[in-house]
């Protein structure tokens, strides 16, 4: 699907060029946005050795621990197809409090691990309630700060970088609750049509 | 809507105090953990680096082209009716498909309309508020061997879709 996506915006872009005799602006775009690209990863930076090294700390200070004790119950609620004491639980616990702060790195080996935990228990090739509702939770983009957001608006010379934050996190709370109310309501579509 | 704004600055000077006061108390050594963390995004920033290089070039093929914006011009017309923005249709598309490329536009959007336009604003609030579903689930679903995804697919999009029109009505409203 990427690679579709990837090379068909470059192919329809250039033949697009080639029919309206844009190719000159084609040309540029291609060196100057190579350019660019470079300079944005490296903008990409300054905020990630930041957050990462903070988010290091808060890690080791437990932290992350706490913020998992605290979403517990939650987790709990909305998986009640596990036992409360499930290592399954647990797993989940820590890939979301790692989302929240944006640590993606170290959120996919927990959220893994969590998957392999749930496929023991259901022991088949077809998705369980718990799973999906696991990945209505996760692609729903837990964050509480979304650092290269920030980082693309600091390179763009924001007066502000950081004032789209609780409006992302407002609009990120109504996709999560989204997704998990569309969660039951297919499970439950699900379940009436035997299947 | 002045609080959000002063509420966004004080967020993240505040999560500082909270884990640097943690630390102290604790008596960790923080400083060699900041630096031991840190080099992580060293790491992430560089195998970052190929995939922006590939996804930028090719947006800015289609943008540079005039194909990008003949294509928002012709869904403009249904687009206003329901109130969405043309310029933010590419972003919406890529979005649960792939995150580098959501990130490409995004720079693009915020680039070329200005970070703090509300198209920049815009753009800002659904790269962050939204992930990858699709990438999610292939690697999820497929590191545990599952076949048959049932309605997972459909949750995500649904709920991206959702996303969206959230980051719209909340960035229109806040910033109008």
């Amino acid at each position: 699907m990427v690679h579709l996506i990837w090379a068909g915006m470059a192919i329809v872009g250039i033949v697009y060029a080639m029919m309206n005799g844009t190719m000159n602006e084609v040309n540029i775009a291609i060196l100057e946005s190579a350019q660019e690209a470079v300079t944005l990863s490296i903008g990409l930076i300054s905020i990630l050795v930041f957050w990462l090294g903070i988010m290091k700390i808060a890690e080791k200070a437990g932290l992350l621990n706490k913020l998992g004790k605290l979403l517990r119950p939650i987790v709990v609620r909305l998986f009640p197809d596990l036992p409360k004491n499930d290592p399954a639980i647990g797993y989940i616990v820590s890939s979301i409090s790692a989302n929240l702060l944006g640590l993606g790195n170290a959120a996919t080996p927990m959220g893994l691990k969590a998957m392999e935990q749930m496929k023991k228990r259901s022991n088949s090739d077809e998705a369980s309630r718990s799973m999906i509702t696991f990945l209505a939770l996760n692609t729903s983009g837990l964050t509480l700060i979304p650092t290269t957001v920030i980082a693309i608006r600091i390179q763009h010379q924001s007066v502000f970088p950081t004032e789209i934050v609780v409006v992302t996190i407002l609009a990120t709370a109504i996709s999560t609750t989204g997704a998990l109310l569309l969660d039951r309501y297919y499970y439950h579509q699900h379940r009436k049509k035997g299947g | 809507m002045e609080t959000i704004s002063q509420m966004s600055t004080w967020i993240i000077p505040c999560m500082l105090l909270v884990i640097l006061g943690a630390a102290l108390w604790k008596r960790l050594p923080a400083y060699e953990l900041f630096t031991e963390g840190g080099k992580e995004g060293i790491q992430m920033a560089f195998s970052l680096l190929p995939f922006l290089v590939g996804m930028i070039v090719s947006i800015s093929i289609l943008r540079s082209s005039g194909a990008l914006e003949a294509f928002t011009q012709l869904l403009s017309p249904i687009l206003a009716w329901i109130g969405i923005p043309p310029e933010i249709i590419p972003l919406a598309l890529v979005r649960p498909i792939s995150g580098t490329a959501a990130l490409g536009v995004t720079n693009e959007l915020v680039g070329s309309h200005g970070p703090d336009s509300f198209i920049g604003r815009l753009a800002s609030t659904m790269q962050g508020s939204t992930d990858t579903t699709l990438y999610i689930l292939t690697i999820y679903f497929g590191a545990v061997g599952i076949k048959r995804m049932k309605y997972a697919l459909k949750v995500g999009l649904l709920a991206d879709l959702i996303g969206i029109m959230a980051s719209i009505i909340i960035v229109t409203l806040v910033f109008g």
